[in-house]
């Protein structure tokens, strides 16, 4: 599965889209291909405030459970419900229906640290 | 013919699978087992009542009726069917005294029998903890010379027994840091962590109120990474927490200059003891500059384990840490009678009723005695000996996730087996159709894939030849016939089950069929 270009993404295999006024963030191919099957996504509430870099949630598979790393900080205006009960939605459909936050950036939050689609393509080739 | 091609034949004919070692526990696919409830008959008694000699009371005047059940469905069972369920049961267990227990990071050795003897004298076992000491002075003994062992052995003089896991002697530690921190007027936030790390570290800076920061590794050494750890080193870190030999099963070759960096700012050094096994009788963390250690006498000292202790976590500090273990220690008056130490005022308290699992230090206290100061200096050359007499056996047919000497344990690469479609869980499943408890896997997480091997000093050079030719025959059969691999295991009462939906949609508790 290639990876979207309208995403940049982080070291941590985090994926962000710029949609509106909103971004919305999620878990690469990569990441769910990593963990296999995710029995269970522990997100934060809307309302609360992340910042970049700093843990934000737990994604649980059979192997492992993992971290969430925020890839820009903000405050969360949604979180995908359908998560709860669909957590192999983040297996299935990593880019779009498994998607886990909707962030409203705080001032001056900004992309440009982050990496595109190529980058990222790359970086996957030193990663191990 | 290879075995590889005998067990793939014999699946395909649908024949009862011999394993490669020859020593399967399992006889194949069988009917499942009930519960002892499904098993009840009404009316069935195991034993029989004789009539009451005392007068009798009408329940309603000490009860009231409101708040009693009417109905408690227990299974009404003779003594013959409950044995044999039991029995029944027992038999489909897996245990180090049946087979060969390779599971990394856990240190499945045997336990000599001696040992459980040993706890299990009348002396000990009648014992009461709230007995006055003056009338228990033999076991208080027993804890005061296990400390000095655990001291001589650690090269730390203060132990505490009280811990009784791993992770609680963690907490145990980590807290004795913070309050070491704070008798200094020093509020520190950080605990620095390599990324290899058990997990159970990061959870306990979090129980102990510290942010845990994450230290990567170096991809081709395996050890931490240096550069990463001096610059995130500070006088904001209350601690390093650093696991030796690491979790890849390699040694920390820079562990005293990280200790002599972490000192100068004021940080404390916790070594987590998880695979002392590796260094017993050859280093001493104290020696080392390590500030604080648990050992898990479970793993190390004998003290059996796999189903959730009951374990001893003992906890071993520098002489400046002293002031802060737990309290009460067991100390020795001048008159040579044992006594409980409860007067140390920046003790962080008690953290275990009475002295932790008694029991478990009593077996390990056995173990040390009967090895003695030269069996505790093999035991930890023969575990790494067998470490590296397997990785040697393997390296045909694996890679590594490092390629280098080990210490007690290794870890392979299961990726490059996954053009076949086979994954290392694959390989796990496949391994107990050959007798063999899988070892750990997908631990340490930084290593994808990971298969992690520990054979401890306890094995013979027979059983890990032959463990070595089923994994290496499992790999040939992942490379030329995969399905046989992602299917298995084959011989086992149950197939492989759906550990998505366990995870997913739990089945905790037998419910009765409502009637």
């Amino acid at each position: 599965m290639s990876n979207p270009t309208d995403c940049r993404y982080t070291r941590e295999h985090e994926w962000v889209r710029k949609d509106g006024d909103t971004y919305v963030v999620g878990i690469t191919h990569y990441a769910q291909d990593s963990l296999g099957d995710v029995v269970f996504v522990e997100l934060p509430e809307v309302g609360a405030s992340i910042s970049e870099g700093a843990s934000f949630g737990v994604v649980e598979s059979v192997k492992a459970a993992s971290d969430l790393y925020a890839p820009l900080s903000g405050e969360i205006v949604e979180v995908n419900e359908r998560l709860r009960d669909e957590p192999d939605l983040v297996n299935h459909h990593p880019y779009d229906a498994g998607w886990m936050l909707r962030v409203r950036g705080s001032a001056g939050a900004s992309l440009d640290g982050l990496m595109d689609a190529d980058a990222y393509a790359v970086y996957l080739e030193t990663v191990h | 013919m290879t075995t590889t091609e005998h067990t793939e034949s014999a699946v395909h004919a649908g024949a009862p699978l011999r394993p490669a070692s020859g020593h399967s526990i399992f006889a194949g696919r069988q009917e499942g087992i009930p519960v002892v409830f499904e098993k009840s008959v009404k009316g069935r008694r195991a034993g029989k009542l004789p009539a009451l000699d005392v007068p009798t009371v009408d329940l309603d005047e000490i009860i009231p009726a409101g708040e009693r059940r009417q109905e408690l469905p227990l299974p009404e069972l003779s003594e013959l069917d409950v044995v044999r369920h039991f029995t029944r049961l027992s038999k489909r267990n897996y245990s180090i005294e049946s087979e060969f227990y390779p599971l990394g990071s856990c240190t499945m050795k045997y336990n000599p029998k001696i040992d459980e003897n040993v706890a299990a004298l009348p002396g000990f076992r009648n014992l009461h903890p709230l007995q006055p000491a003056s009338t228990v002075q033999g076991a208080l003994q027993v804890i005061h010379d296990i400390q000095r062992q655990l001291a001589e052995i650690t090269g730390l003089p203060g132990v505490s027994t009280q811990p009784v896991a791993g992770a609680h002697g963690e907490l145990t530690g980590i807290l004795m840091v913070r309050a070491a921190h704070l008798k200094q007027g020093r509020m520190r936030r950080k605990v620095l962590i390599p990324d290899s790390a058990h997990g159970t570290n990061p959870a306990t800076a979090a129980m102990a109120g510290y942010e845990s920061i994450t230290i990567g590794h170096d991809r081709i050494t395996g050890e931490l990474d240096f550069e990463d750890f001096k610059s995130k080193l500070d006088d904001d870190c209350a601690a390093i927490m650093i696991t030796l030999p690491n979790t890849l099963g390699l040694f920390e070759r820079r562990i005293e200059e990280i200790c002599r960096l972490a000192h100068e700012v004021g940080c404390f050094v916790y070594c987590d003891g998880a695979n002392l096994n590796a260094l017993v009788g050859q280093i001493r963390p104290g020696d080392l500059g390590v500030d604080l250690l648990h050992v898990n006498l479970h793993k190390t000292f004998a003290v059996p384990h796999g189903g959730g202790g009951p374990g001893g976590g003992a906890i071993c500090v520098a002489a400046a840490l002293e002031p802060f273990l737990p309290a009460p220690l067991v100390v020795q008056a001048p008159d040579g009678s044992f006594a409980y130490d409860a007067d140390r005022p920046d003790s962080i308290g008690r953290v275990h009723s009475y002295q932790g699992n008694f029991n478990a230090i009593l077996r390990s206290y056995a173990y040390i005695l009967q090895l003695g100061k030269e069996g505790l200096g093999d035991l930890g050359a023969n575990a790494v000996l067998n470490a590296n007499y397997m990785r040697a056996l393997l390296a045909d047919d694996f890679s590594f996730y490092v390629d280098r000497i080990c210490m007690h344990e290794f870890v392979l690469d299961g990726r490059p087996f996954k053009e076949f479609g086979v994954r290392t869980l694959d390989i796990a499943k496949r391994l107990i159709d050959h007798g063999y408890h899988p070892p750990t896997i997908y631990f340490p997480l930084i290593a994808p894939e990971a298969i992690m091997i520990e054979p401890t000093e306890t094995e013979s050079k027979e059983t890990m030849d032959a463990f070595a030719n089923a994994l290496i025959a499992v790999a040939h059969e992942a490379r030329t016939t995969p399905s046989v691999v992602q299917n298995a295991p084959h011989m086992t009462p149950v197939g492989r089950l759906d550990e998505v939906r366990a995870a997913r949609q739990p089945d905790l508790r037998w419910q009765a069929p409502v009637s």
